[in-house]
């Protein structure tokens, strides 16, 4: 049998906000979008992080167990960008299954295709979508790549009855076009198993890291969105939503 | 039967213990069996509970109107320099009498200090003069020339090797020039009893001393309880002077509270004890709230009130303590630990009402740090309980979590916390409070032949110093185990001259008088520096280490070639060199002998002193630079816990409490948002995270919820948080009152994020 390793970036034993309940967040190195908001660049360098075989990943959620059964919990693999090790993710969400009927949660950017990855996708109880935004030019601008794929990977989801969050960072300047946020809610109100939506406002706490990288931030400056500006946006989506589903 | 029945209850008895199930306490002391035969277990959520009313407004109002005064004013609002504080020395002195339904303060007006000189006289007159005030001539001489203080009989007896090492900080805090306190008078049994049954019993007890003969021990015996007889009658006159008799037990429950709070209130006006702690009062008096909410003579408002205004009174005791002594326990803390919930031994919950009453105090009243709320969990409390705790934990950043579970099959189910982490069976033990010895210290002496790395002086034994280019394990821990061992004899040896002497020269006679006769005394040793020295031993092994040696030989610097694993990640590799040095230096402590055979015990706590002791220790191999801060207690260094908070509260969880059993401290900061999203969730996921690390023999969490933005701006801004709160080492603290160092220290410390 071929052994199997990932790049993994990092790890954090007591993940409360990506997913259900206390989780073991596995941090995958390596990702293509190069999102002016990132907060983690250091995980987009695919040759970076530190190779680690599948039994030492075990090894490390093991012992919190616990705590992540009496929560309602489980294992989240972010990054970086998760799918493009999708082999390895696949055998660490098979494992965790096997042994320990663990919940798995996959946090993608999706910038993948569904039938690449549906061997992934089928030992994933819960995907987490990250859009970064619906109009395909902002998008291009803010990644460096198209959404069409992201885009697809969710009809792809909703078309085999995937459950699904979808997260959207909001950036003031960036995201708050009134058109964009009804055309979000428009996109999202057409799929289906789309449990949970939330906006999580930008902050710029990542901005140490461009520093220590050597890059330069693109988004120097931009300060958090206030709660209004989250308020309208959330209340824009929910009418785009509203405006798709009675069609 | 027949013949215990006809001498008891008299009259006031009769009338005070109506409706209450009798039991063995009827005929003799005993508080624990009063709970056990009558406490009120509640299993129900926080909807009871009643808001300030007027009065507490208005008292409160008065309270912050003082602090900010206090402040103002350099961190004293009054001293009265003429008059050495005792049980009577002052007359009453009230925030508002027609509004206070408890009364009492330290001296004749709130916030005005008195002066404790029998610790010792020195003290005194630098904390006044810190603060702008003197001494007079007259009480100096008197303390210096006729009445022999505790400081200056321990300096009578201290060895020059002693005397060495405490200037150098190998150990450091030592109760030596100040009061030991960290004894917990059972101030319940004023309430339950009235003080007349308690003189009773103990010209009981001195009559029973006889048989034996003269010796020493007896002597000293009888002349102890004496002293309790006489400063029981003195609680008494000071009650009188309030315009109260509790010669006979507590009536009702607004007279329990009273009752109760002159017993504590006596203590703190004698003793200036580093830690006055309270106990385990609150469901004790939960009882007598109860009969009087069935007799129809008190409402959940009052119950409330008696409880907010006695909590009042705790939040305002006021030691007069000098800028040094702030230095290592920061903040003004008087320790006023009150311990909250558990469970019984027979499986039934210690929590009633009024648990929930005393925690919402720092709602009605505001966050405080004082009385130090210690909530004893067990994966068995009820879930409305846990629920409202973790509520409380986020919102006011005020409580800290002890694990009931563990320290139950040691001390049953009447024990109660003194200052921090340190658990004794209420009115049956008492500690020798022994500060701590420094292990990363001694690790550096290990290797610089005793030398002190920052004097040069030859502080320890001149064994040989370690002289090859890299160091190498064996070698090391080789010379670094006779070094430990040299430490623990002059730490003991400090120790017991200490105890000696303040048993003789200032002996705390109310806290005693509400003891049994017989107790139980432990040798309350501590260490510092743990992370640090188990991280050095790592980076030995694990790593290369070379020291960069000064022209006298001395290791001053370390160059660390490599990785190496660090304590506060799960990993074995480390964490079982922390749990070596912990059992390790415990053996060494129980080898030697103790006064009045006390049982050694040590803590891995270092309260605010971690700053300080950082400051006095060199360059360690682990790569912290000289003079930066230790990490606090059991916690490994901040930064260097890299895979999130369950893997840092591991590691800690394998220190072992029967190695430690004054206490294993550990202080864990989360941004608010990194414990969830949604209110209902963050308070369930702080309850699984309590569940899981104390199901995993852990001892103590101090839980800090906050942001560190906020700290940085109450640093800046520091007259927009006159109440921030926050959980250091083992207690709480008021923000504002910390150093700057200190400040700093805490803003480093690693908060566990969500990114």
């Amino acid at each position: 049998m071929i052994m199997v390793t990932g790049r993994v970036h990092s790890l954090e034993t007591f993940g409360t906000v990506d997913g259900p309940g206390i989780r073991f967040v596995l941090f995958m190195q390596g990702c293509l979008m190069k999102c002016q908001y990132c907060h983690n660049p250091d995980t987009w360098n695919l040759d970076g992080g530190k190779v680690m075989q599948l039994e030492e990943v075990l090894a490390e959620i093991e012992p919190y167990l616990n705590y992540y059964r009496s929560s309602g919990g489980g294992l989240t693999v972010s990054g970086g960008e998760p799918t493009l090790q999708a082999p390895f993710v696949k055998a660490l969400f098979k494992a965790v299954k096997e042994r320990w009927n663990l919940h798995t949660t996959l946090d993608s950017n999706g910038y993948n295709d569904g039938e690449k990855i549906h061997e992934l996708l089928e030992v994933t109880d819960l995907v987490m979508l990250d859009l970064k935004h619906i109009n395909n030019e902002k998008h291009k601008k803010l990644t460096g790549v198209s959404n069409e794929r992201t885009l697809k990977l969710a009809q792809w989801l909703s078309d085999h009855d995937r459950k699904m969050w979808i997260r959207h960072v909001f950036v003031p300047g960036i995201h708050d076009a009134e058109e964009d946020l009804i055309a979000l809610g428009e996109f999202i109100g057409t799929l289906k198993g789309v449990e949970k939506f939330e906006i999580l406002p930008y902050h710029q706490m990542g901005i140490y890291k461009w520093q220590s990288l050597g890059r330069i931030y693109p988004l120097d400056g931009v300060p958090s969105p206030t709660d209004e500006e989250v308020e309208r946006a959330y209340r824009l989506i929910e009418q785009g939503r509203r405006q798709a589903t009675c069609v | 039967m027949s013949v215990i029945e006809r001498n008891v209850m008299d009259q006031s008895q009769q009338d005070a213990w109506r409706g209450f199930n009798k039991g063995k306490w009827t005929n003799h002391v005993d508080t624990k069996n009063f709970i056990d035969e009558n406490i009120n277990p509640y299993l129900g959520n926080e909807s009871f509970l009643a808001g300030p009313t007027q009065n507490t407004n208005d008292l409160w109002k008065i309270v912050s109107q003082l602090s900010k005064e206090e402040r103002e004013r350099g961190g004293v609002w009054d001293v009265d320099v003429n008059t050495p504080g005792s049980i009577t020395s002052h007359g009453p002195g009230y925030l508002d009498k027609d509004k206070e339904q408890i009364v009492g303060v330290q001296t004749d007006e709130p916030f005005k200090r008195s002066i404790q000189p029998y610790g010792g006289i020195r003290m005194v007159i630098d904390a006044c003069k810190a603060y702008g005030f003197e001494v007079p001539q007259s009480i100096v001489d008197t303390f210096t020339n006729i009445r022999k203080t505790h400081n200056q009989g321990v300096f009578d007896a201290y060895t020059a090797e002693i005397r060495a090492a405490r200037k150098s900080g190998i150990v450091t805090g030592l109760p030596d020039a100040y009061g030991r306190g960290r004894i917990i008078g059972d101030y319940r049994r004023v309430a339950l009893y009235g003080v007349d049954f308690l003189m009773k019993q103990k010209q009981k007890e001195h009559d029973e001393t006889i048989g034996e003969g003269m010796d020493e021990s007896t002597i000293r015996l009888r002349e102890e309880i004496s002293e309790q007889y006489r400063a029981l009658n003195e609680l008494k006159q000071m009650a009188a002077a309030h315009g109260m008799d509790i010669s006979k037990p507590a009536q009702n429950a607004k007279e329990a509270f009273q009752w109760l709070y002159f017993g504590y209130l006596a203590a703190v006006k004698e003793q200036n004890g580093a830690a006055m702690s309270l106990g385990r009062v609150s469901s004790f008096l939960d009882i007598y709230i109860q009969r009087d909410l069935q007799e129809g003579t008190l409402t959940e408002e009052q119950a409330q009130e008696l409880v907010d205004h006695f909590v009042m009174k705790l939040r305002i005791v006021k030691f007069l303590r000098t800028p040094d002594y702030n230095e290592l326990f920061s903040g003004d803390p008087t320790w006023v630990t009150e311990s909250i919930g558990g469970m019984a031994v027979d499986g039934t919950t210690r929590v009633t009402k009024s648990s929930f009453r005393f925690l919402h105090t720092l709602y009605n009243l505001g966050p405080a740090p004082e009385p130090n709320l210690t909530v004893l969990w067990s994966e068995k409390l009820p879930e409305g309980f846990k629920k409202y705790c973790a509520k409380v934990s986020i919102e006011t950043s005020s409580i800290q979590y002890e694990n009931d579970d563990l320290m139950r099959p040691f001390y049953g189910d009447d024990y109660g916390i003194a200052c921090c982490v340190s658990a004794m069976r209420i009115g049956k033990q008492m500690q020798f409070f022994g500060a701590r010895a420094n292990l990363a210290k001694t690790l550096l002496y290990a290797i610089n032949g005793g030398k002190d790395e920052k004097s040069g002086a030859q502080v320890g034994p001149e064994f040989p110093a370690i002289t090859s280019e890299y160091l190498d394990y064996d070698e090391v821990i080789a010379r670094y185990k006779p070094m430990m061992q040299w430490l623990s004899k002059v730490y003991m040896d400090a120790l017991n001259i200490i105890h000696y002497m303040h048993d003789k020269y200032s002996y705390e006679r109310i806290e005693m008088a509400l003891h049994d006769r017989d107790i139980l005394r432990t040798m309350a040793c501590g260490i510092a520096g743990l992370s640090v020295a188990a991280d050095s031993l790592s980076a030995i092994k694990y790593a290369k280490v070379k020291p960069i040696r000064n022209e006298q030989g001395i290791a001053v610097d370390f160059e660390i070639e490599g990785d190496f694993p660090c304590y506060g990640n799960n990993d074995d590799r480390v964490d079982q060199i922390a749990v070596e040095l912990v059992e390790t230096f415990m053996g060494m402590i129980r080898q030697h002998k103790t006064y009045r055979e006390a049982v050694p015990t040590q803590s891995v706590l270092t309260i605010t002193s971690n700053v300080v002791y950082g400051k006095k220790t060199g360059t360690t191999p682990d790569g912290r630079k000289a003079g930066e801060p230790f990490a606090p207690g059991a916690n490994p260094m901040h930064g260097r816990d890299k895979k999130g908070a369950l893997a840092s509260l591991s590691s800690v969880a394998k220190l072992p409490y029967e190695h430690s059993l004054d206490g294993i401290s550990n202080t864990f900061s989360i941004v608010p948002k990194a414990l969830g999203k949604e209110e209902e969730i963050r308070k369930a996921n702080l309850v699984a995270m309590l569940d899981g690390y104390f199901g995993s023999d852990a001892h103590h969490l101090n839980v800090n919820v906050f942001d560190r933005e906020q700290l940085i701006d109450a640093m800046d801004h520091p007259e927009n948080y006159p109440q921030l709160t926050i959980r250091v080492s083992g207690y709480a603290v008021n923000f504002i009152k910390l150093t700057r160092e200190q400040q700093l220290d805490v803003i480093n410390r690693t908060f566990h994020n969500a990114m």
